[in-house]
């Protein structure tokens, strides 16, 4: 007989506000920072609230992040193992020091002046974007118009990875990230686009140029003498997906939100030096990707004075620690000036997400754009009527309806 | 005060770069942190290398 744990709430908690976060959030981390929680995949896992506690296990090295193990917290219903075909781990699912190398590999890629670099490139996409919207019918969706095509095409360029292709990638991606499909749903998008992707890097070995990340990594494998055929495809999945559905997601809240705070915006157009610190309050305020912060211990640690054993989940709730009010004061309000760079929107630790600095200039280039040349921007329906992402794993918005 | 890098334990998040690029840079090849200058002077450039010190999420950084 199998003991039933007794647990204080099952994830994914729902938001109430959209633009909060799930209100259970509060009185877990008062009541019960650390606690044990059910999953979707019929797991039991911890749970964490605290800010502090999410920083210290996410960059302890007693934590796992491989997501083939069974020890490993899932959020939806554990897919099927395939046995013809072993699951080729991305750099999410790695931990060092395989991670530390494969990291290494790539993260010069994005460095804050290679990232600058691409500045002009990106403003010329959003200007088309933008020249196209104002030139089509209103009301426009935004998420169509600006907020998938900009990251969408930037991503593509930089892999080298077609965008004529981008209506079967897209579609991968979402079944992928929705929590309403069934676990054979998810599975044959993910291989539909293993596949799509294993094949571009065929081609690409065939013929690799310095011109795109892909070819680089190739020529660079070629150089060291250690060609991983599966390594590249890994990076070429978790790029093209991270570099999707997160940036623009947070174009569209990004820009939901600045038109529902009028007097923050103001600031914003009256100082476009302020962009910056309003994207990282932003990141901070929806935290959308909370569950790339799970892992399992790998041995017994205390965390925040509670003994987590190994082998045991551990959801880091990163939206739960992003308004701890130890970490933030007022945490509920939304302020440009909070000048709060700790959050832990893209992580803590090792695995801190590799795009940020991408996705912080795409996030600028589009704010700033978008508000300079469609001043009179304003969102076209009731806004409890916008279809918030509820479904998703990555927290966003299905459509934004904008006229001007 | 004194920065002190551990390339060893940074992940090349680009942190450090973003609140003093005065102070910190990061290799073209595996992009760990360079220190451009390793002693902070003036209360502003302390403040900010406290800050990436916090911030910085190999903790790769320390003072001294």
């Amino acid at each position: 007989m199998t003991d039933v744990e007794e647990t204080t709430a099952t994830l994914p908690l729902a938001r109430k506000c959209p633009f909060s976060p799930p209100p259970e959030y509060e009185r877990l981390r008062e009541e019960s920072p650390i606690s044990r929680v059910s999953l979707p995949s019929g797991q039991t896992a911890w749970a964490l609230t605290r800010l502090e506690d999410i920083r210290e296990m996410l960059s302890s090295p007693h934590f796992s992040s491989d997501r083939q193990s069974p020890s490993f917290p899932l959020m939806v219903a554990r897919q099927i193992r395939r046995e013809d075909k072993p699951f080729r781990p991305s750099l999410i699912a790695m931990d060092p020091p395989e991670h530390s190398r494969a990291r290494r590999d790539v993260v010069g890629e994005f460095t804050v002046k290679r990232m600058k670099a691409l500045q002009p490139r990106i403003q010329q996409i959003v200007d088309e974007h933008i020249d196209a919207l104002l030139a089509g019918p209103k009301p426009a969706d935004l998420v169509q118009a600006l907020s998938l095509p900009v990251p969408s095409l930037v991503i593509c360029e930089l892999l080298g990875v077609p965008y004529s292709d981008h209506e079967f990638f897209q579609s991968c991606s979402s079944r992928m990230l929705s929590r309403e499909v069934t676990a054979e749903e998810r599975m044959t998008a993910f291989e539909s686009l293993e596949n799509y992707l294993d094949e571009l890097v065929t081609k690409k070995e065939a013929n690799a140029t310095e011109d795109d990340l892909l070819g680089r990594q190739i020529l660079k494998q070629r150089e060291t003498g250690e060609a991983d055929h599966g390594e590249l495809v890994g990076l070429a999945f978790l790029l093209l997906i991270a570099g999707h559905e997160t940036t623009a997601n947070m174009i569209s809240l990004g820009t939901a939100t600045l038109l529902e705070n009028p007097d923050q915006l103001a600031k914003i157009k009256a100082d476009p030096g302020k962009t910056l610190a309003a994207i990282e309050e932003l990141l901070r305020v929806f935290t959308i990707a909370e569950t790339a912060t799970s892992r399992f211990a790998t041995a017994d640690v205390e965390i925040g004075g509670t003994l987590i054993r190994a082998g045991e989940g551990v959801v880091g709730l990163s939206n739960a620690g992003n308004h701890d009010p130890a970490g933030f004061e007022n945490p509920d309000t939304f302020d440009i000036e909070r000048g709060a760079r700790h959050h832990v929107a893209f992580g803590f630790g090792v695995h801190q997400c590799l795009g940020q600095n991408l996705a912080r200039l795409e996030l600028q280039i589009v704010f700033d754009t978008l508000f300079r040349r469609v001043p009179g921007i304003r969102i076209a329906v009731p806004v409890d009527e916008l279809p918030f992402k509820h479904d998703s794993t990555i927290y966003g918005l299905h459509a934004l309806p904008v006229t001007w | 005060m004194k920065i002190i890098a551990d390339t060893g334990k940074c992940v090349g998040a680009g942190q450090c770069v973003l609140t003093d690029p005065d102070l910190f840079d990061q290799s073209e090849d595996d992009g760990t942190v360079l220190l451009l200058n390793a002693e902070p002077e003036g209360e502003e450039a302390e403040e900010n290398a406290r800050t990436a010190v916090h911030i910085c999420p190999g903790q790769a950084l320390s003072l001294a």
